[in-house]
């Protein structure tokens, strides 16, 4: 999968984004689509390690180290995109506002260009957040190494971590702060990806539900992937007592809430369409359920409202087979989400005369099966590599763990 | 062993309830360099070390603060005092716009330095040297034990009076950890020639890291098919034409944009008689002439038209331009000669325009006025 993304990048450098399906008047096709969608999956991750630490919710332990990798790894994904749709990505380097010789600075008030701060922030303090959390681990596994190079490799990751209750008390604190801080970034960076639409004045774009709508689906979406990839890790790894069908069982629900959100602002979009009289934006979302990508609403719809409303009943909650169907499908319908927004909406925008029609390239499909084939790369990597569930905060957690005297626990 | 300086007296505990008694009972008696590891954080261990909070909320709010403050400044200088550029007629400094970089900027300065102060300034870390580093203590600690350590440096210290403490708070196991001084040198690593080393490298490869993207992968020119197609270059041979010429003469009667047609193409006594030089002899006139002159006549006519060719004889030498003949000629006859050639010369008109014409024949007058002046010229 990889490979296939790799040749379809390579396809895309020598003869540029011509090479893709996109055109006028739909300049924003698979790539700015595809990177939505795995800042999305990113989401769920930040959600699990970050809000549920805050909120004391000990059950996120099993899974958290797990979900925040994924986060890292969804986030290259999706960093992918918008540097290659530029067409020249070695010249991406001006993105940064750094003193050239062109005398040239970036526009601080573009939304493009919040993005890239809010991106590459996201990144790094996940990255920082995943590694803190390493380090105590990478120390445990140093001190069990069976064999010197993987000793000296933890030693290094480790950075001489000794369990030592005087450096707790710091790390804890910092532990807390950056959870802190990862709270409101995870709420920012889907917000400014929305104001990556929202701020435009395309039909269907124009809206003030987009951040709220998008940071719901982002958490919707990467709550379907974890739960997926997790799944299949318990299956593999045989960690059926470590991640529970309970953890499992509140994704579902988390699920099922962040669904319903979804489909309540479908449902608004229409009826604020109405409300506001614009003809230009009632056609837009008559046309999105009618028009030529009906068919792409419509899985839309299905997938992200009405399946995952069979996690209502326990039974098919608690059903592995029944729940890994659904995750699947939410992402699916999560895509296509995206698909319709960006494609309905510039596919037919006020003057009918510039209308036209997206069909997406060979390699606008392959970048998007590389872009899968990397995720999955990185992620068996760190499950060969690191501690796929979290040593220290899972011993933390189980019975018998922490003092009882004293009451103050 | 005897080489080997007693770092500390450790003893390791089975239970979260024992550790905590243990270390309430070492603060108890007295003992301030003591430390207590365990495989995660213990909740109430702080009080019963009697630890004051953790400070490090302070770094966070000072940088996360300063990180806001220099976004906010950098994006005012950059979009008010370096580079203004009004964009959707809105103020120069939008505050509302600004707002998503600054928060991104603040979380970011915030929390890395958060965690480099943490890590490297507060721990010390790396340092994986410490001496209870491969001890099977470090090693029963980072799984499942939970132990103390009463450091050989603290004033009540004594071996033996430390390890019987110990067993009498529970301890499964006691150890007496020692360090070899030799391991643990003091002196500056970074004179260290591997470490010298290894920072001249680390600068070779990051500034010519930096040089690449800075100076060539930014300036890459990004396709330049346009440049590089099958095409006939100018003045290249091309096998398609019979004469073998790239360059093809326009086709006849076409003209160029631009073109006025001379009507007294072969009529040089018509042309004598009736063009008139409307050119006046301004400085800026001389100027243009002199450097039409100096890149089309020259070359023949020699830089001050005496018929000094530079050719060296690659070329029948033209007469002078000072001959009697010429300074009694008309500027119209002059005109006539660039414009339609004469004898080996060929018509300049394609190469000089009309107006640059005349200010060439305004120069060819200054120079024959300057070899041979007339009494009216030294006024």
């Amino acid at each position: 999968m990889l490979l296939v993304g790799i040749i379809s990048l390579a396809v895309t450098f020598i003869f540029g984004v011509g090479a893709w399906g996109v055109n006028q008047p739909v300049g924003w096709g698979f790539d700015i689509v595809n990177f939505v969608f795995w800042v999305g999956i990113g989401h769920a991750g930040t959600l699990i390690s970050a809000i549920l630490f805050l909120l004391r919710q000990r059950w996120r332990t099993g899974i958290a180290r797990f979900a925040e990798a994924m986060t890292i790894f969804a986030v290259m994904c999706a960093g992918l995109f918008p540097l290659i749709h530029t067409g020249r990505p070695w010249l991406d380097g001006y993105l940064m506002p750094y003193p050239n010789q062109h005398s040239l600075w970036v526009n601080f008030t573009s939304p493009l260009l919040w993005d890239v701060f809010a991106v590459s922030t996201y990144f790094t303090v996940s990255l920082i957040f995943w590694y803190v959390g390493l380090i105590p681990d990478f120390a445990t596994l140093r001190d069990r190494a069976t064999s010197k190079i993987k000793k000296i490799i933890y030693s290094i990751f480790s950075l001489g971590w000794r369990h030592s209750n005087r450096h707790w008390q710091h790390y804890e604190m910092a532990y807390l702060i950056l959870a802190g801080f990862a709270t409101p970034l995870v709420l920012s960076v889907h917000t400014i990806v929305s104001f990556d639409f929202a701020v435009s004045v395309i039909p269907g774009w124009h809206t003030t539900i987009f951040p709220p709508y998008f940071v719901a689906g982002a958490v919707f979406s990467g709550f379907a992937m974890v739960q997926n990839m997790l799944i299949l890790i318990r299956k593999i790894f045989n960690l059926k007592h470590i991640i529970t069908l309970d953890h499992l069982e509140k994704m579902n629900k988390v699920m099922l809430t962040t669904g319903l959100m979804v489909g309540y602002a479908y449902a608004m979009e229409f009826f604020i369409a109405w409300y506001s009289g614009n003809a230009t934006e009632q056609f837009v979302f008559l046309n999105r359920a009618l028009g030529p990508y009906a068919w792409a609403y419509w899985i839309m719809v299905s997938c992200n409202v009405l399946i995952p409303q069979f996690f209502w009943f326990k039974k098919l909650r608690r059903s592995i087979v029944v729940m890994f169907i659904i995750g699947v499908l939410v992402n699916v319908g999560m895509w296509f989400e995206r698909f319709v927004i960006v494609v309905t909406s510039l596919s037919r925008d006020y003057l009918p005369s510039s209308w036209g029609h997206y069909i997406p390239s060979i390699f606008d499909i392959g970048i998007f099966i590389g872009s899968f084939g990397l995720f999955f790369t990185l992620l068996l990597l760190f499950i060969k590599t690191v501690p796929v569930v979290s040593l220290s905060e899972v011993k933390a957690v189980i019975d018998g763990a922490q003092p009882t005297h004293g009451g103050r626990h | 062993m005897n080489n080997k300086t007693l770092y500390s007296v450790s003893g390791l505990f089975n239970t979260p309830n024992e550790i905590i008694h243990a270390s309430e009972e070492t603060v108890n008696a007295g003992y301030k360099k003591f430390d207590v590891h365990s495989p995660y954080p213990l909740h109430g261990m702080n009080q019963a070390m009697n630890l004051k909070p953790s400070k490090l909320g302070f770094i966070t709010l000072i940088f996360g603060l300063s990180g806001a403050a220099f976004a906010l400044a950098f994006m005012w200088w950059v979009n008010v005092i370096e580079y203004p550029l009004v964009i959707g007629g809105k103020p120069l400094f939008q505050l509302p716009a600004f707002i998503p970089v600054t928060f991104e900027v603040t979380v970011l300065s915030a929390a890395i330095f958060t965690v480099v102060g943490m890590l490297f300034v507060m721990f010390k870390f790396p340092n994986n040297s410490h001496p209870l580093h491969d001890t099977d203590y470090m090693k029963k600690v980072s799984a499942d034990k939970y132990g103390l350590t009463i450091q050989s440096i603290d004033l009540q210290f004594d071996e033996n009076k430390v390890t019987s403490f110990l067993k009498s708070l529970g301890a499964s196991e006691v150890f007496s950890i020692h360090y070899d001084g030799e391991e643990l040198r003091t002196d500056n690593k970074i004179f260290n020639p591997k470490f010298i080393l290894f920072l001249i490298v680390t600068a070779a490869v990051v500034s010519g890291a930096t040089y690449f993207t800075l100076n060539k992968l930014l300036f890459m020119s990004p396709f330049n098919w346009m440049v590089e197609q099958d095409r006939v270059n100018p003045q290249s041979k091309n096998e398609f034409f019979a004469d073998g010429f790239g360059m093809r003469e326009p086709v006849e009667g076409a003209i160029s944009r631009g073109f006025t047609p001379y009507k007294f193409k072969g009529q040089p006594e018509n042309a004598a008689r009736y063009l008139i030089n409307s050119l006046p002899m301004t400085e800026i006139n001389l100027k243009i002439g002199k450097e039409k002159f100096e890149i089309f006549c020259s070359p023949c006519h020699g830089n001050f038209g005496k018929g000094d060719s530079r050719l060296k004889g690659q070329f029948p030498n033209p007469p002078t331009l000072h001959s009697e003949k010429v300074r009694t000629w008309s500027d119209g006859a002059i005109f006539h000669v660039i414009t339609d050639g004469q004898n080996v010369m060929p018509s300049h008109a394609q190469q000089i325009s009309i107006e640059e014409r005349w200010a060439v024949v305004n120069y060819i007058r200054v120079l024959q006025s300057a070899v041979n002046a007339k009494e009216s010229d030294l006024k």
